[in-house]
């Protein structure tokens, strides 16, 4: 992938990523299926930039993003953080590798311990990985506090007493706390209202400006991906059907996941939005557990030929940086 | 950042004193604190005070009613009933406290193990159940035959049917607790919290020391207030079988027992020890009430 925004290194890579998890049914628990939430993903992310990660609900962004973590013990595959293989690491040797990488929430209520002050949620990572003395750690978190936006006062409140957006905060100043280089943001303003959305989205971008982060932002929220992603990676069950870079996925999308998904954003201007042509998809995604044979699209593709409900497509490079895994675009 | 500038942010004041001051605002948490110190005070001080011996026989006052020899009355051997009383305290209440918290600790760690590991669940749950249809009874009957000499050979009369008393009552009793907690585990370990913990590195134990146990206290107190009660009942019933203490020598349970014979002609000999332990319990209960408030930052403070 060469691209004149690219030129950096590439931080995180994924390869044939496949979290499946099993399906135990009967007297016996006995293991009749898997779900195949994510199956098969690559793509690189490279260092400085927001990768979005965007799908409708339930197609496999946000187990994805916990997999890349090594949340889950994955299936298959192999993710390299910094020239580090963590793929088959076993959960206890990923500790020296944590502070590396960290993960904003999607609910920030759920996401802090309401038995713990805001102090002790943000210096807990503290506590873990350093050995700092009680004052360099509050020193610590009260610079975590201003750089997040926080008031200071707030150090020994507890999470109930916030707003959505103060909560959102401490997160991200949790996330913050060891000095990552790879932050995943897992549909971090999914449950903010819009006005909060866009302080919180400033936030992260000039986090990441500040500390040079990267981040994989999980949305369903195409218009916030186009404001803060780089580069866009579209998910339809489990898979990615296309990377492409911003400017180029909402100009001329290839898929035609990505075209229906594209059309469905609203127009603004009322005198466009008669020209919009929505493009409906029919029926419902497949179970994850049974995709259907060939490409995972294929029931619902408006374009789809004979061969996609034989063979499933693999991802192609049509363009500098811009991949589809489509049998339309096969021979270009 | 300069000194004066983190000196400006309030220095983190101990959460304990947060959780004292919404102690206090429950009135019914302090009457109970108030009532059992002073229960606490007076079985453990009162014998100096009051320094009849509470086995002393004193045929000539037996049957006697409240007197200012004996406020409480005398009981058919002539034994001061309040000398009685506050011995039989002592031992009432330490039985309940350390039964109580054996159980507790014993359930907490099974409901915990069994919650957050699942290769444990299996096991460690069908061993509760296996507990559960033990009959006690018979069960008791045997522990008490089979361990009450060798203890007491070892420990000392009092101390060692203490020591197996204790060890009976927390043993037959921490089920309950257990799955209590494994319930409440299995829906906390799947809080983003938690998930959060675990991103950041934490190892189980710590995840389960900080993020679990403390957001699991409200069903641990209210099991432990319970258990006390439990405990005391079930010692009660122990001695009245003859397997607990020595006939001689009283517990609140005991007392209760061996005046149910005469209740119509000398009620306020069942009287006494009754409402020792139901006003006990009734404060204990109280207490993990109000600290169960207390410890919950989302009550606190309103």
């Amino acid at each position: 992938m060469l691209d004149e925004t690219n030129s950096g290194n590439v931080l995180v890579e994924v390869r044939d990523l496949k979290m499946h998890f099993p399906i135990h049914a009967g007297v016996f628990k006995k293991r009749v299926g898997e779900v195949k939430a994510v199956d098969g993903i690559s793509f690189d992310i490279f260092e400085g930039e927001t990768l979005g990660l965007v799908g409708e609900s339930g197609c496999g962004k946000s187990t994805a993003g916990r997999a890349i973590l090594r949340l889950y013990d994955i299936t298959e595959g192999s993710i390299k953080i910094d020239g580090v293989e963590i793929g088959p690491t076993p959960q206890p040797k990923l500790r020296e590798m944590r502070p590396t990488m960290q993960m904003v929430f999607q609910d920030p209520q759920a996401s802090l311990n309401p038995r713990m002050s805001v102090a002790a949620i943000i210096g807990e990572p503290l506590d873990e990985h350093t050995d700092f003395s009680k004052k360099e750690k509050r020193e610590k978190v009260l610079g975590l506090m201003d750089a997040v936006g926080l008031n200071r006062d707030f150090a020994n409140r507890y999470p109930h007493e916030f707003s959505g957006g103060q909560r959102q905060r401490i997160g991200i100043a949790r996330a913050l706390a060891l000095n990552p280089k790879f932050i995943v943001c897992d549909e971090p303003i999914a449950a903010l209202d819009v006005s909060i959305q866009a302080q919180v989205v400033n936030l992260l971008e000039d986090l990441q400006e500040e500390f040079g982060l990267t981040y994989l932002f999980i949305s369903h929220d195409l218009s916030m991906v186009r404001h803060i992603a780089d580069r866009v990676a579209v998910m339809y069950l489990g898979r990615v059907v296309e990377l492409a870079t911003r400017e180029e996925l909402f100009r001329a999308p290839k898929h035609p996941y990505t075209q229906a998904l594209l059309s469905a954003v609203p127009e603004p201007d009322p005198s466009l939005e008669e020209k919009v042509e929505r493009i409906l998809l029919e029926g419902d995604v497949p179970s994850p557990s049974k995709p259907p044979k060939g490409c995972n699209f294929c029931t619902r593709c408006p374009q789809v030929m004979d061969i996609c409900k034989e063979i499933d497509p693999t991802g192609k490079e049509i363009a500098a940086g811009h991949q589809v895994a489509c049998h339309l675009y096969a021979d270009t | 950042m300069t000194d004066a500038t983190i000196q400006a942010a309030r220095p983190p004041r101990s959460q304990w004193w947060d959780v004292w001051d919404q102690f206090k605002t429950h009135k019914g948490a302090m009457a109970g604190l108030i009532f059992f110190v002073f229960i606490i005070a007076a079985v453990y001080l009162g014998p100096f005070l009051w320094t009849i011996d509470p086995t002393y026989i004193d045929i000539r006052a037996r049957n006697s009613g409240p007197s200012l020899a004996h406020p409480f009355g005398a009981d058919q051997l002539g034994r001061d009933i309040l000398a009685r009383m506050l011995q039989g305290g002592q031992v009432s209440i330490s039985v309940g406290l350390t039964a109580m918290l054996l159980s507790l600790v014993l359930g907490t760690f099974v409901g915990v193990l069994a919650g957050y590991w699942k290769r444990l669940d299996g096991l460690l749950m069908r061993l509760t159940d296996l507990f559960l249809a033990l009959p006690l009874l018979p069960l008791l009957l045997v522990i008490i035959m089979l361990f009450r000499d060798p203890l007491r050979a070892m420990f000392g009369l009092e101390t060692g049917i203490f020591i197996l008393i204790v060890f009976v009552i927390g043993i037959t009793s921490w089920m309950q607790t257990a799955r209590i907690v494994r319930g409440d585990v299995l829906a906390l370990k799947e809080r983003e919290y938690v998930l959060a913990a675990r991103s950041i590195g934490t190892p189980s134990r710590r995840v389960v020391l900080r993020h679990i146990l403390p957001n699991i206290m409200s069903p641990i107190m209210v099991s432990a207030t319970l258990g006390i009660a439990n405990a005391i009942i079930t010692e009660s019933a122990l001695s009245f079988l003859g397997l607990g203490f020595p006939p001689d020598y009283p517990t609140w349970g005991r007392l209760l027992f061996d005046a149910k014979d005469m209740i119509q002609q000398y009620p306020e000999r069942v009287i006494w020890p009754g409402l020792a332990i139901s006003l006990t319990v009734l404060a204990v209960n109280y207490i993990g009430d109000g600290l169960r408030d207390a410890l919950d930052p989302r009550i606190r403070g309103r």
